[in-house]
């Protein structure tokens, strides 16, 4: 799903360069979820903005889904991230004066999808974060867990390959946070390839496996779940609505 | 997507209505004031007659003073009036498919009913053809024949106003008006027909009112009318009676005639040097021949009826359009830094740049339809203090569709324009530049 390789990226101003990462090499399987850890400034942010297409790199390669979007133009970068990518990010990022099925829309309304097709969509994502009921409210009228679920429901419904997640709990209570960590295993547990940045190691612990960075670099890699790929009984699987 | 944009635009509007109202003002009163001007400029250079502005002619003779031009300024011109009794003699050849002589004078009616006092009308003195030469409606009866004209018949042709005025409003023709002590009998009253620029007496006034009411110019004579509109003279003359001002070498009294064609034009031009040449012979026209004759746009330019004052001055009020828009684009600037975290995370979410870039501009047009639409307001608020101060007729202080149209266009797409830059740096912004803004 994912091979970075020997990726470079500088952060230039008049007085000094930063090195954000130094030759990062990365591979995420289909169907895998990976944690990256790592202290502040060890580049996790700059690798999740690299590897979700929101920004360039200086050398190296990165294929994503088999496709090297080294070469790829801004335009074309926007339409691939679009088709392949879903953002989860810390701080929920929903737009305030946009009702939850408004804001689950929004990257579907760059993807040129038939109204009815949208709606269908946007409703079962918004049915499976346990939220069908409030699609007219307002982010304002939900609780952070809840406005985290809906950023959930907005990247899933866009069926993407890849899931990112920028910290998705950093801003929940306990509670909150579980509720958020189950969906999330259900949503791989459905297949998904899910690469979640947390500097929290109880959370990396949930993952398959674990990367840590270290100034741009690889330090460690951890294997937590030796199983996958894992074999999923769906049936077992319990609704998140009913959870909520 | 343009539907999505448009709600886009208004949930933008709505979440920063006082920043919304200031660019909408700022784009309101630039259109307002430039609508007002672009309005007067454009009736005013407007064609008043187009149908047939081609084939309508205003006869200019050289019959001034042998030692200076009338116009200093422009020698090539003769005078832009005709002295009473060549316009008469030209009347009289009939030339021309029609012929008007014609000039300003007033009289005093007297009403019928005890109760209402005399007043003075002001009258165009004029020959019959007047009435179908310049297309003019009618709304009960008709002008008079050229039978009238060649007897000095006492008919007399009321516009609508006086008419509602005397009779009420009703249909008069028939009726009998006593004016300067003698009976008129009523043959017509013209409709609403307000031409602007009045094309044909512009000597008077492009912007008058129509006449209150039109007479035969035979009757000049026998009712001893005087001009109450331009008279110009060069010739130091003994004139003790009326007849001697008649006969004078002053010019007061403008001439039209309609021609069909392009040979007509010369074969009358032609006439007209012929008629100066005979009277050269009798020691008039001491003049090298300078007579012309000139189509009704020929015309208006003669008389700059669009003053080159009113250029410059829709000049300026464009300018003032251009520094609000200024102002826009600084408030468009500080309401699209406010939005960086939306749009840095609808390009997350895979908006490309030029997806962007069009939700802004649709927002910007938005805008400038708002303020277009309040700018249309404020141009009527500027024609209505245009008519408070110089009493301008219905015509020249009307907005028409095309107007509007052009007022509406004129503040999307100035809007737009003013938009670009500022959209344009919304959509330059990374996408992951401002995600944690939001």
């Amino acid at each position: 799903m994912l091979q970075m390789s020997k990726i470079q990226k500088i952060y230039r101003t008049d007085l000094i360069e930063t090195h954000a990462l130094r030759e990062l090499s990365v591979t995420v399987s289909d169907g895998e979820f990976v944690a990256v850890t790592g202290s502040s400034g060890s580049g996790k942010t700059t690798f999740l903005n690299i590897a979700g297409l929101l920004e360039s790199f200086d050398h190296g390669q990165y294929l994503l889904d088999g496709k090297d979007v080294s070469r790829m133009s801004d335009d074309e970068r926007s339409i691939y991230r679009n088709q392949k990518i879903g953002f989860i990010f810390q701080s929920f990022n929903l737009i305030p004066d946009l009702n939850l099925f408004e804001n689950v829309d929004v990257p579907l309304r760059y993807r040129r999808l038939s109204s009815a097709d949208r709606k269908q969509r946007i409703e079962q994502a918004l049915e499976t974060v346990g939220l069908a009921s409030r699609m007219k409210h307002l982010p304002s009228q939900l609780s952070g867990g809840q406005q985290q679920r809906v950023a959930i429901a907005r990247a899933l419904a866009g069926e993407p390959a890849l899931m990112l997640a920028d910290e998705p709990t950093g801003n929940l209570d306990t509670a909150m946070a579980h509720q958020v960590l189950d969906l999330l295993d259900q949503i791989h547990a459905d297949g998904t390839t899910i690469v979640m940045v947390t500097h929290d190691m109880q959370l990396a612990n949930r993952a398959d496996r674990k990367i840590e960075l270290l100034d741009g670099r690889v330090q460690t890699e951890e294997v937590v779940k030796p199983n996958f790929p894992r074999e999923v009984d769906y049936s077992k699987a319990e609704p998140v609505s009913a959870r909520a | 997507m343009f539907f999505y944009n448009l709600r886009l635009a208004l949930k933008s509007m709505r979440r920063n209505p006082i920043m919304t109202g200031l660019m909408v003002a700022a784009i309101a009163v630039g259109i307002g004031v430039s609508m007002t001007t672009l309005t007067v400029y454009y009736i005013m250079g407007s064609n008043p007659i187009p149908e047939k502005s081609d084939r309508l002619f205003a006869v200019t003779l050289d019959s001034w003073n042998p030692i200076r031009p009338f116009d200093e300024d422009h020698p090539e011109r003769a005078p832009h009036q005709l002295t009473f009794h060549d316009a008469e003699r030209l009347v009289d050849m009939a030339e021309g498919k029609r012929q008007v002589a014609m000039f300003e004078s007033s009289l005093v009616i007297e009403p019928e009913a005890a109760d209402q006092l005399p007043f003075e009308a002001g009258a165009r003195v004029t020959t019959g053809d007047f009435f179908e030469m310049f297309n003019v409606p009618f709304l009960y009866g008709s002008g008079w024949d050229s039978s009238a004209d060649r007897s000095a018949e006492r008919v007399v042709v009321l516009s609508r106003k006086l008419n509602d005025r005397l009779f009420g409003g009703e249909d008069s023709v028939g009726n009998w008006l006593t004016m300067q002590g003698k009976r008129f009998q009523v043959v017509g009253v013209i409709d609403a027909w307000e031409p602007m620029p009045r094309f044909y007496d512009p000597i008077n006034g492009p912007v008058q009112e129509v006449n209150e009411m039109f007479i035969p110019y035979s009757l000049t004579r026998s009712l001893e009318l005087f001009s109450a509109g331009s008279d110009w003279g060069w010739k130091d003359e003994d004139i003790e009676s009326f007849e001697q001002w008649l006969n004078s070498e002053s010019v007061w009294v403008q001439y039209f005639v309609e021609l069909d064609s392009p040979r007509d034009r010369d074969e009358y031009q032609a006439h007209l040097d012929a008629y100066v040449n005979e009277q050269k012979k009798l020691g008039r026209f001491e003049r090298p021949l300078n007579n012309h004759i000139y189509n009704v746009e020929e015309w208006m330019d003669y008389h700059e009826v669009v003053a080159s004052d009113s250029k410059v001055l829709l000049g300026l009020s464009f300018l003032f359009l251009v520094v609000c828009l200024l102002s826009t684009i600084a408030l468009l600037l500080t309401k699209f830094a406010g939005k960086k975290g939306e749009t840095s995370l609808r390009r997350a979410l895979g908006a490309s740049r030029r997806v962007i870039f069009s939700q802004q501009i649709v927002e910007v047009a938005v805008i400038g339809f708002s303020g277009g639409l309040i700018g249309l307001l404020l141009a009527l608020l500027g024609l209505q203090g245009i008519d408070y101060l110089y009493d301008a007729p219905d015509s020249l202080v009307r907005l028409d569709w095309f107007m509007v149209l052009v007022a509406i266009a004129l503040a999307i797409v100035s809007a737009t324009i003013a938009g670009v830059y500022p959209a344009w740096r919304v959509c330059r912004i990374q996408p992951a530049s401002q995600l944690k803004t939001l």
